[in-house]
């Protein structure tokens, strides 16, 4: 079995896909991201999608549980590369991918890692009382 | 007008009994839709809709098979593509057809879904039975 290899560049982690991936080595990327993020610390996770020629349903909610498992462990993902083709196509299947950030490649995806995040929401409970 | 379609090229029968065979199912899908000149965003919806297909019938059935046939009406070419399995069966063809609904865990968008990106769409189930969809997608 053919494993995704991950890069690391600083703190942050790069995955390029390449290829024709079968459920098994998307499953086993998924899996080998969640360790990656912990034992290098991490704060980006980048999955380059370049060369992937379709995305279906089961690589739609790997891209989503890899970014939702990566925020848990205080790292931010951000896919690029996504193909004009595919995205129409993730739209027609129904798949809207809420809450997974994009960037139309690398280099803009490095960009949007670097700013810095928005700042924490101020809740009610933090404001500063008779104000 | 069109002609009823008939088959132009002999069919191709591949099996579905592993993760390997659903990413051969979509490499010959799509070997097939750029012999037959789909333009890239069709090629994606049809190759897209197959691997869903195929990954339903290996899922929820243990496995089944694809058939390829390309097709002409006399206007249009298409590609047919027929996924059999000998499974549980659909008890519910409408709620397995609606967005959302699912038995295996997946997103339920497989059969929805694919629905949506191609042109013409029969599903043939009953529980016990098994399970046919068929798919066509013609070119522009």
């Amino acid at each position: 079995m053919d494993r995704v290899p991950i890069l690391k560049i600083s703190d942050i982690l790069l995955v390029s896909i390449q290829g024709d991936l079968d459920d098994h080595a998307v499953l086993t990327l998924q899996e080998d991201l969640a360790d990656r993020v912990v034992a290098t610390g991490a704060l980006g996770v980048i999955i380059d999608i370049t060369a992937v020629e379709i995305v279906d349903s089961f690589v739609g909610r790997m891209l989503s549980t890899i970014a939702g498992m990566a925020r848990m462990l205080d790292a931010e993902t951000i896919v690029v590369g996504m193909r004009p083709a595919v995205a129409i196509t993730l739209v027609e299947l129904g798949l809207s991918l809420g809450g997974l950030r994009t960037a139309l490649d690398l280099e803009k995806g490095i960009a949007l890692l670097s700013r810095p995040g928005p700042e924490p929401a101020v809740t009610d409970d933090m404001s500063p009382v008779g104000q | 007008m069109s002609q009823p379609p008939r088959v132009v090229a002999p069919a191709e029968e591949l099996t579905i009994a592993s993760n390997d065979e659903v990413v051969i199912v979509r490499q010959k899908v799509r070997a097939t839709a750029i012999e037959l000149g789909f333009s890239l965003v069709d090629q994606t919806k049809v190759v897209t809709a197959a691997s869903e297909l195929a990954r339903n019938t290996l899922v929820h059935a243990g496995g089944g098979h694809a058939r390829i046939e390309v097709l002409d009406n006399g206007h249009r070419r298409g590609l047919r593509l027929t996924f059999a399995d000998n499974g549980p069966g659909i008890p519910d063809l409408q709620l397995a057809l609606t967005d959302g609904w699912s038995s295996g865990g997946g997103l339920g968008l497989g059969l929805s879904g694919s629905r949506r990106l191609v042109d013409e769409f029969e599903l043939d189930s009953e529980p016990g039975r098994g399970t046919v969809v068929t798919v066509t997608k013609w070119t522009r």
